[in-house]
């Protein structure tokens, strides 16, 4: 919980890592990705608050302990999710997978979510594991990263036929919340791998999931907003949008906030810190703080007190279940939250 | 005798097809030297290891292309630094064996109709960026999708969208519609508004990408970003 000027939020981070990328646990063969792919992390912790920054050591593995400092205590965090990201092909035990993430959810009862994974390629056996996962973490949501490398594919989309078994057993399982992660190498190489109407497609045949489109979809935001404004089950996963702009580039910030709040809208809107990349508190504390820097912004919609709840954790904690303190809640809403507001595309279309 | 001036005015006109920015203003040439032969060694370097293979490859092949133009020009090597593709695209480019030569068997086709959607998508900035320019001061929408290209303002985001025009086969001349739809009509007046929201927000992307890209290239390599908001 975070509470600034008599105000107080409940904080739901709905991305972030427990990770390992130390150089003990890289594929030995593959340590140039390895190693590449956490440097490109590290880069972009660069973009926050100097006061934030670690040492490459230090980011590339961090222990429970900085984990339920950085999160919990300094954070401001009430409930977290955990995305997790596999990688299998460069790093040995993985980056995050879903074990690495587990042994935490007993140290922090109540306080974890952990998200599963699966591959359209893995086929059956795929099938198999996300049902056992299931079986035994109770999933709630899953974490795709279409860019993942395996064997001599170098990545895969919603559209493939193999990835519809996967989308029908998250139905049947009741495993409702689907982040999509879109990454540079999608096959073939000669398409635009962050192309994201794959998930338009896949929103509009499973209407009963949720799509939340990690980063916004950048470096597609336009794309990705003139999907979110016709898809209801359509969110923007803000991590990434705050870490990497909030501090680096403040006037684009207001800009894309402006844009993501006209577009999407504040009831489809989802804190994620991406955490280890960049610690929570910095984060929490100036979406609080944060208003449009000037006139220039006033066809935008506002940020109001009631936005700022719903993003930092009331949107996330209606798609996850997760019950609120009735004092942290909006006063208007009494159940614990309201069902997302389809309205938003003919909002667009009325004032287009 | 080539000079350093020749090789990057040559370079200036190559464009990361995703950002529609000169690789020279951001930052991507690190190196290029002009031996006494007229022979040119360039290094480019990007973001990110893992930025796109795609666009990569084109920029690495739109320089080498550019600068065997130049006349008098020797042996031409252009080398992308660091990327986790860089041995495929360097031995493509090198070769000439475009980028299914650098992928075989992981490419679908070449990049022109990837080029285009991007050029599309940058040619809607621009006239974003235009269209609210002349809208300022209250003009009339009606008067505003009457104006020709001959009308428009010498900007650069103006110089910009004819090229854009022009690549993509659309008309440009001094008596077509200062702004125009994908398919090179005017744009009914009714439609301004809701169609400049959108350039806007495709503006906004291309910016947005631009700075977080300057920001990597920034903390990477330590280029200074002319465009940083904050001090480092």
């Amino acid at each position: 919980m975070y509470t600034k000027d008599g105000e107080s939020y409940f904080v739901l981070d709905s991305h972030l890592h427990f990770w390992d990328a130390s150089p003990s646990n890289w594929i030995k063969g593959q340590e140039q990705y390895a190693k590449g792919w956490i440097e490109c992390f590290h880069a972009y912790q660069g973009l926050g608050p100097p006061e934030t920054h670690w040492s490459i050591e230090h980011f590339q593995k961090y222990s429970e302990a900085d984990f339920e400092k950085d999160v919990f205590q300094d954070g401001h965090v009430d409930m977290a999710i955990f995305q997790s990201t596999y990688l299998r092909d460069w790093y040995t035990k993985g980056f995050n997978a879903i074990e690495q993430n587990a042994p935490l959810l007993d140290r922090f009862p109540g306080k974890l979510i952990v998200n599963g994974r699966w591959d359209p390629r893995d086929g059956e056996a795929g099938i198999q594991q996300l049902e056992a996962d299931h079986a035994r973490y109770g999933l709630r949501g899953v974490k795709l990263y279409t860019a993942e490398w395996k064997g001599s594919s170098r990545g895969w989309t919603l559209r493939d036929p193999e990835a519809v078994p996967f989308l029908e057993k998250c139905e049947e399982l009741g495993i409702k919340n689907i982040h999509v992660h879109k990454g540079p190498t999608i096959w073939p190489l000669d398409k635009d791998g962050f192309d994201v109407s794959d998930i338009d497609q896949a929103a509009t045949s499973f209407p009963g999931l949720n799509f939340i489109v990690e980063h916004v979809g950048l470096p597609r935001i336009e794309d990705f907003c003139f999907m979110a404004t016709q898809e209801p089950n359509v969110y923007a996963g803000l991590s990434v949008v705050v870490g990497g702009l909030m501090y680096a580039r403040p006037r684009f910030f207001a800009k894309v906030m402006g844009e993501l709040l006209f577009w999407v809208g504040e009831d489809k809107m989802l804190f994620g810190s991406d955490y280890g990349i960049w610690e929570p508190r910095w984060q929490v504390e100036g979406l609080v703080d944060w208003d449009y820097p000037d006139d220039q912004f006033s066809d935008y919609p506002r940020w109001t007190t009631a936005a700022k709840k719903k993003v930092l954790g009331l949107n996330a904690a209606r798609l996850y279940g997760v019950e609120v303190p009735a004092e942290l809640r909006l006063p208007d809403d009494v159940d614990g939250g309201a069902p997302a507001d389809p309205s938003s595309a003919q909002l667009v279309e009325g004032a287009a | 005798m080539i000079t350093r001036a020749q090789v990057r005015s040559a370079l200036a006109t190559v464009y990361d097809p995703e950002l529609d920015e000169p690789i020279t203003g951001l930052g991507f040439v690190g190196s290029c030297v002009v031996g006494e032969t007229g022979d040119v060694d360039v290094h480019l370097r990007l973001p990110t290891s893992q930025c796109a293979p795609n666009f990569a490859f084109l920029m690495a092949s739109d320089a080498h292309r550019a600068l065997e133009r130049v006349p008098g020009v020797g042996e031409v090597r252009v080398v992308l630094d660091d990327h986790y593709t860089g041995e495929e695209i360097n031995a493509a480019v090198g070769s000439g064996a475009g980028f299914a030569g650098a992928f075989p068997g992981e490419t679908s086709g070449d990049l022109e109709a990837l080029r285009t959607l991007f050029r599309r998508k940058a040619l809607l900035a621009h006239q974003g960026h235009l269209c609210a320019r002349l809208l300022a001061g209250d003009a009339d929408p009606i008067d505003v999708v009457a104006l020709r290209v001959s009308d428009l303002p010498d900007t650069r985001h103006a110089v910009r969208a004819i090229a854009l025009r022009d690549e993509l086969g659309l008309p440009s001349g001094p008596d077509t519609p200062a702004l125009v739809a994908g398919d090179g009509t005017a744009i009914p007046a009714g439609d301004l508004a809701g169609w400049l929201r959108r350039a806007r927000l495709v503006g906004l992307s291309l910016e947005s990408n631009g700075g977080i890209c300057r920001s990597l290239l920034r903390v990477r390599y330590g280029v200074p970003d002319p465009t940083e908001e904050v001090a480092a």
